[in-house]
């Protein structure tokens, strides 16, 4: 069994043409439900506006992303997390949804560098066109064998969101697409 | 390299983030149809070497079902639309009928 009470990469790091690290341990609460009936009650608990397509809003404490037409993903504070999804909960009696604290069901990580370099070392492991992929867009995409979400905080860090199971093999991927030699100079 | 424009989320999606679907607008033989009905239902396709009509799903992305419409023979992609539609859309079949003048919806 792993330990739910510690991150999944257990602080691990790496450098290379960027610095890649783990997030740590990450709240994370996603929400199916009609979005624009949800919207009022979500502004409620986290004090974040809807997210348009793809986006990305800041809430009290927390940020809202866009993941599907149906289905939000709140990041907070790892402590937060299951009180953030009892109050949408209650919020939302009466409409139909889901609201469920999956914060130990992904992980998380970070990568710090050049924007150039940064965003060779993610178009590697991805189809997903990176050059266009502006600050704030959630990008759920493909991270070589497995689904994973990429977005830019700033020109100069970059997160990775996975499922836990498979944190290990993307922090490698990632490790191993940013090792010294790699450089393709695209970006 | 096939590109689909999702329209549930608007990403211009490569093939390997989508998982195919099969042939779109089937009607489905279930309960009290015969077995003739139902083997053609589950099996026979006409395998067209042309204009087709396919559900795709957005699998690495945001997970929803669409449909496209696209050539096999030249991987010419006339458009996509949302999946809870039992015939193309007008728009689409303007989009096929531009490009193979000579094709009809049969
Ligand atoms: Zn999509």
């Amino acid at each position: 069994m792993s330990d739910a009470t510690v991150s999944a990469l257990k602080g691990a790091e790496a450098r290379g043409l960027v610095t890649l690290r783990d997030a740590g341990l990450t709240g994370m609460v996603t929400l199916r439900a009609d979005l624009a009936t949800a919207a009022r009650a979500v502004k409620r608990v986290t004090g974040a506006d809807m997210p348009g397509l793809r986006r990305i809003t800041q809430g009290q404490g927390c940020r809202v992303a866009w993941m599907s037409p149906d289905e939000i993903l709140i990041l907070c504070e790892h402590a937060t997390a299951r009180k953030l999804a009892f109050d949408l909960t209650e919020a939302l009696t009466g409409q139909h949804h889901l609201a469920l604290d999956v914060s130990d069901a992904r992980a998380m990580m970070a990568l710090t560098g050049e924007p150039g370099p940064l965003r060779d070392v993610l178009a590697k492991i991805t189809p997903a066109d990176i050059a266009a992929l502006p600050l704030g867009e959630m990008r759920r995409t493909r991270l070589q064998q497995v689904a994973g979400a990429i977005w830019f905080e700033t020109e100069t860090e970059a997160r990775v969101i996975c499922f836990r199971s498979v944190a290990t093999y993307v922090f490698d991927l990632l490790a191993m697409s940013a090792r010294e030699g790699g450089a393709i100079g695209y970006h | 390299m096939l590109t689909f424009r999702c329209p549930c989320c608007g990403i211009d999606a490569c093939e390997t983030e989508l998982a195919p679907g099969g042939e779109a607008h089937l009607k489905r033989f279930g309960p009290g149809s015969s077995d003739d009905e139902f083997e053609g239902y589950l099996f026979l396709r006409p395998n067209v070497r042309g204009v087709h009509f396919e559900r795709w799903r957005h699998a690495m992305g945001c997970g929803k079902w669409f449909l496209a419409a696209r050539c096999t023979a030249t991987l010419e992609v006339f458009g996509t639309y949302p999946a809870q539609v039992s015939a193309p859309p007008p728009d689409i079949l303007a989009a096929i009928r531009a490009k193979r003048p000579d094709w009809s919806l049969t």
